[in-house]
């Protein structure tokens, strides 16, 4: 065959680091010393002005942290990371509150720029039918700019960074966080709970619904520095409320460490939409570099009827290890996971979902599209279980494969576990190839091979791509196309 | 004499390690339809990717030339813009792509590709509805994935009605009948015929005789053993339909 032949021989010569985010801006930055111990955590906790009760809570998980383990059971591959070699905090230096825009560090808002988000447009950029963004922007560790609170105030929603949120509303951070995922769960929640530097901290009261989408973007760019992100969000009853969260990050030699945890708690008849497009630079054509991505996100269904729903696009990364997942504890309640994971060159990709039903009634959908390109592996790893009590619990799950070339792996990995006699499950499965038949086609109308890949790849993921919010589905589409670039020869 | 809209010259093609065209002549003047006729495996289809430019057939010797330009180096894709369209034997699904989507893309593909403007899209949707309505083709059908479901008669309209858009100078259609009921064959002819111009070329590769009581060609070409061993007027189509292909296998000998 061919096309698949030149498909291998267009991979080898695959140069992955033209990636289109690769570039460091200069911003002077405050950086801890490298490695992780209580002076450290200390300093995070002081650097943040917080109170004593979260020190002692970060102190706690520190404690803890020391007793874990790597976990190892996921099917990717990496030299062991020296933790102590790592910085675990990092600001930009020129950090005087800014009240608007205009006084935003001129080359920090450069850089939004070439990553294509350009702060001072995102008003009239992101008004596309009349939708509005609030931005609250992450720069490395601490948040730079946010916008819309008045509006949103108005309404009653606390949408801050979540540090802000320890300082003025304790009353919350402490009756939800960690309520979610312990601080034992795993050795990176774990970790994070000691050292988390920043995140988004949102709260919708009772029967409001959130009058724009929310959104933020995440970089990661001191080197070395590995960013511990926090998000909490709480939709109070008959709330909703529609998250958006984008990352990009600088090119850089030596991999990062990301361990993220995010928390969703949905009350009686709340909903939660969080979406994420992930493009994190995934190394060089030879498989160094590139960010080393462990999450840990997790929904809590916590009321009667209440839904929580994941949708992800992830394209980047070296490493990504994440599994958005839905606790359906309220009867009536419903989790909905959509996934697109792309993976190429020397990408690893180990990535899926947990459903567990625990109410009566419970409902949850699982559509996971995988592609493969290059020399990745990619993995869908799956959960779907019904506790005793979970009667007429239900769950769709589609997992499908697209693999491009024959030097990639795709994989499907799923646990269901039931113990309900009531409980319904199905599962399906599907593993595909770009067949040279679909290529030669799509070229006799006058496609190129790349489009016509990302023209059949867009037609793969569309189930998942339609759950964006149009502003996020046409820049995963120009993403999707952007990371198989080369894929075929 | 002006130039012919397509012209081969002692073509030779290679699939893997086999030869199958073996020295094709062929001169398709402007506004003509010519059809081939074979049997199976006589190197009908092969000739029609070899033109189309499909990976792995390799041209050892001779070229081809559209509308007096030489194709034999450019891409598929490069072809297709340059104004060249084969209607597939059996056409690819394409899933989740909906035949709309589709349409766009490949319209706008040509377009970029000989440096026009994309088409708008209320003007893409006013020729898209036009072209539908004289192939019977419904509106619920072009929202639907290409190809994905389709009957064989809704395969061949779909294939007629990107032809339709695309508006190629050169039409191969490539067993055009197989698959179709006399019904769907008539509404597909009609299709078709009404694409005839003085400026468009047509080739209708085909095995029987039945499809050219619809689609009148202006010249008849036996294909044998990789090699045109006959050709005459609209006749001839009906003479091999009565002595078969065995009596011009000597000729090819």
């Amino acid at each position: 065959m061919p096309a698949i032949k030149e498909t291998v021989e267009h991979v080898e010569e695959l140069e992955v680091e033209k990636y289109k985010y690769g570039f460091k801006s200069d911003i002077e930055s405050e950086v801890a010393p490298k490695g992780l111990n209580e002076d450290i955590v200390r300093y995070i906790s002081a650097k943040k002005d917080e109170p004593k009760w979260m020190l002692d809570w970060r102190l706690e998980a520190f404690r803890r942290w020391q007793t874990m383990t790597e976990p190892t059971w996921a099917r990717v591959h990496y030299p062991k990371i020296d933790f102590q070699d790592l910085h675990y905090y990092a600001a930009p230096k020129s950090m005087s509150a800014p009240k608007s825009l205009d006084e935003v560090d001129p080359e920090l808002l450069e850089t939004y720029k070439k990553l294509g988000i350009p702060l001072k447009e995102q008003e009239i950029l992101a008004g596309v039918e009349g939708a509005r963004v609030a931005v609250d922007a992450v720069f490395d560790s601490v948040s730079v700019v946010t916008t819309f609170k008045e509006e949103l105030a108005k309404a009653g929603v606390i949408f801050c960074p979540i540090s802000e949120a320890i300082r003025d509303h304790p009353e919350l951070v402490k009756k939800y966080l960690a309520s979610v995922v312990p601080v034992s769960d795993n050795f990176y929640a774990t970790m994070n709970s000691a050292v988390f530097t920043d995140g988004s901290f949102v709260y919708v009261p009772e029967g409001v619904r959130c009058p724009m989408e929310l959104s933020t973007y995440f970089r990661i760019n001191e080197p070395n520095t590995g960013q511990f992100e926090r998000t909490l969000i709480i939709a109070e009853k008959g709330s909703y409320v529609s998250y958006l969260e984008g990352c990009t990050a600088p090119m850089r030699d030596e991999n990062q460490l990301h361990a993220a945890v995010v928390e969703l708690i949905a009350h009686d008849d709340a909903e939660i939409k969080y979406s994420t497009v992930q493009n994190w630079y995934p190394g060089d054509k030879n498989g160094k570099g590139g960010i080393y991505n462990f999450v840990t996100k997790r929904g809590d269904c916590r009321g009667k009827n209440s839904k929580i729903s994941w949708t992800q696009v992830e394209t980047g990364s070296a490493i990504t290890w994440k599994y958005p997942s839905c606790i359906l504890r309220g009867d009536g309640s419903r989790g909905e996971f959509y996934s697109i994971a792309v993976s190429n060159g020397y990408q690893q990709v180990d990535s899926g979902t947990k459903m567990i039903h625990l109410g009566k009634d419970t409902s949850s959908l699982i559509i996971a599209k995988g592609i493969a390109a290059g020399k990745s592996d990619n993995t869908y790893r799956g959960l779907v279980s019904a506790h005793a009590k979970a009667s007429g619990a239900r769950n769709f799950t589609q997992c499908d494969s697209l693999l491009i070339g024959d030097a990639c792996g795709a994989h499907t990995v799923p646990y269901i576990e039931s113990r309900n006699a009531t409980a319904v499950f199905e599962h399906e499965a599907t593993t595909s190839k770009i067949s040279d038949d679909q290529l030669f086609y799509c070229q006799q109308r006058g496609l190129s091979d790349e489009e016509a890949v990302a023209l059949i790849v867009n037609g793969f993921v569309r189930e998942v791509l339609q759950n964006l919010p149009m502003e996020f589905m046409v820049e995963s589409q120009k993403l999707i196309a952007i990371s198989l670039e080369g894929s075929v020869g | 004499m002006s130039t012919p809209m397509l012209e081969i010259r002692n073509l030779h093609v290679r699939v893997e390690d086999k030869t199958i065209l073996k020295g094709v002549d062929l001169v398709v003047p402007k506004g003509e339809v010519h059809a081939i006729m074979g049997r199976n495996g006589s190197g009908k289809s092969t000739l029609s990717y070899a033109i189309a430019g499909r990976d792995g057939y390799e041209i050892t010797d001779g070229d081809i030339l559209l509308d007096g330009q030489s194709i034999v180096e450019m891409e598929a894709d490069e072809r297709a813009s340059a104004g060249l369209f084969l209607a597939f034997q059996y056409p690819i699904e394409i899933p989740g792509v909906a035949t709309m989507t589709f349409l766009k893309a490949a319209m706008n593909a040509q377009r970029k590709s000989r440096g026009e403007e994309e088409m708008k899209t209320p003007e893409f949707m006013k020729a898209v509805r036009a072209a539908a309505g004289d192939l019977s083709i419904e509106t619920d059908m072009l929202k639907r994935a290409l190809n994905v479901g389709f009957s064989g008669g809704e395969k061949k309209r779909a294939e007629v009605l990107q032809m339709a858009l695309l508006a190629p100078k050169m039409c191969i259609l490539d067993e055009t009948d197989s698959g179709l009921d006399i019904d769907a064959l008539k509404v597909v002819s009609q299709g078709v015929n009404h694409l005839r111009a003085p400026k468009r070329s047509m080739l209708v590769i085909t095995h029987y005789q039945r499809l050219l009581n619809h689609i009148v060609p202006d010249r008849v070409h036996v294909f044998s053993d990789g090699r045109i061993v006959k050709s005459g007027g609209k006749e001839l189509a009906l003479e091999l339909e009565a002595e078969g292909y065995s009596a011009f296998d000597e000729a090819a000998a």
